[in-house]
């Protein structure tokens, strides 16, 4: 056996919010964001980088957060479900998900919303092929899909118009 | 699931992470965008001592021109490759980058980490292999320069010594009336390819002067069939050609049975998606525009 793993001490900001932590090298940005900082928003689905559920963002950028350790995130910014609503308002991808029945258990959910978000902060306008392949990695086992697809068109037209 | 506990150690430059490596030993394992490594600790197949993190280290993560080559940074995304204007003119990267996995992995995968983990499946190795790659690698002691047909040596076996890195990517742009192609057929988005198949292809009107051929996951390493490359060269690209060149390749593949399907398969799987890319490329090569992305079935 290895002598003692020392932890790793990092900063990150988590929806806009400061933290200051101490992490053991392997400890997962997910397990960091559920266990450690209580915002268990983010789910677990597959755990091998395979479904999506896990994704936030980072810098802006989604990714799996099963498939990312705690000390990769020093210095970031995180975004994750919990900090897409403002001022008690649902974010118009929320809210669009919601109007289009874009979801049924909800599990994949939060996943979806982020993957949607980094596409519509680069592209206003995602075409039915741009939408497909940006929600590609995030699985969704109730919806078939038809009704997500329907409500990234809303929530492209509403931040449009917002 | 949690890894095995490994020390974590923060590199600041590629030099002191192979210095990182040489000290540490072979438990020693390097970190780039862990989507193959972090699976694969979670699972426990993988249970290094140490890990060197590169993602800390600036300016290791960039694509380049410069005198009729590419030069990419080792830890260069591919999402950044898959956005990047200086791609666009060699198709074949493009379709290799904006179809790896999906686009969370690609935010955080990188072209390094793909080739330097040589898994047969992979896609970047496949790709490069029908372009001019050369790889710089470093260690302790200094940089040498490894074309990619000796770098990789078996499956997750590379040319690399335990204290050695990929510093740099090198691939030299195809020459004007040249095209290329690359399709992988995919269960769903996220998974590794079932076969695929790349091309490069130099036309001179109808005739395909030069051919380059790469066939991945149908054998330990990338698979080169030179012997559809030379049924294509020096021949008029006609439907008879084509199915000649996809002919010579099959006796060269050796897939493997597994859960993405049986070996006769994959075998005829890879010829299809040669077939189709041959005539992608040839389009390409004459400078018509030609969308493709990674087949899911």
């Amino acid at each position: 056996m290895p002598e003692a793993i020392s932890k790793v001490a990092i900063s990150l900001k988590v929806n806009s919010k400061l933290h200051s932590v101490q992490v053991e090298p392997r400890t997962l940005l997910v397990e960091l964001l559920r266990e450690q900082l209580d915002l268990t928003g983010t789910h677990v689905g597959c755990d091998t980088t395979y479904c999506g559920a896990c994704t936030v963002l980072m810098n802006g950028a989604a990714v799996k957060s099963c498939t990312v350790f705690a000390v990769q995130a020093d210095g970031s910014e995180i975004l994750t479900v919990e900090g897409l609503e403002k001022d008690g308002q649902l974010h118009p991808i929320q809210k669009a998900f919601g109007d289009a029945y874009g979801l049924q258990c909800g599990f994949c959910t939060p996943g979806l919303l982020l993957s949607t978000l980094q596409l519509l902060s680069r592209n206003e306008q995602p075409g039915d092929t741009e939408m497909r392949k940006a929600i590609a990695g995030n699985t969704c086992r109730c919806t078939g899909y038809q009704n997500i697809l329907k409500a990234i068109q809303s929530a492209a037209r509403n931040m449009k118009d917002a | 699931m949690y890894p095995r506990a490994f020390h974590y150690h923060r590199a600041d430059s590629l030099t002191q992470a192979a210095t990182l490596l040489s000290e540490l030993g072979a438990e020693a394992k390097l970190l780039a965008g862990g989507q193959s490594l972090i699976p694969l600790m979670k699972l426990r197949f993988a249970n290094p001592t140490h890990l060197v993190d590169l993602n800390f280290i600036a300016g290791t993560s960039y694509i380049r021109k410069e005198d009729g080559e590419i030069h990419f940074g080792p830890m260069t995304r591919h999402a950044e490759i898959e956005n990047s204007g200086l791609v666009t003119n060699i198709p074949i990267l493009h379709d290799c980058a904006a179809g790896i996995a999906d686009v969370q992995v690609r935010n955080r995968g990188t072209i390094g980490g793909s080739l330097a983990e040589a898994d047969p499946s992979g896609d970047w190795a496949t790709v490069l292999m029908t372009l001019a790659t050369e790889l710089r690698c470093l260690g302790p002691d200094g940089e040498r320069t490894i074309a990619l047909s000796d770098f990789i040596k078996d499956a997750y076996t590379t040319a690399l010594a335990q204290d050695e890195l990929v510093s740099e990517v090198v691939v030299k742009v195809p020459p004007k009336g040249s095209g290329g192609a690359y399709l992988a057929f995919k269960r769903s988005a996220p998974v590794y390819p079932t076969a695929s198949a790349a091309v490069q292809l130099t036309m001179d009107g109808d005739i395909c002067t030069q051919a380059a051929v790469a066939l991945g996951c149908v054998g330990l390493t990338p698979i080169r069939p030179k012997e559809a490359e030379a049924a294509l060269a020096g021949n008029e690209l006609t439907e008879k050609t084509i199915a000649h060149a996809v002919e010579a390749a099959e006796p060269v593949l050796d897939p493997q049975s597994d859960m993405r399907g049986s070996a006769d398969y994959k075998r005829t799987l890879a010829g299809a998606l040669l077939k189709r890319v041959i005539q992608i490329a040839a389009r390409r090569a004459r400078g018509e525009q030609v969308e493709v992305s990674h087949l899911y079935a």
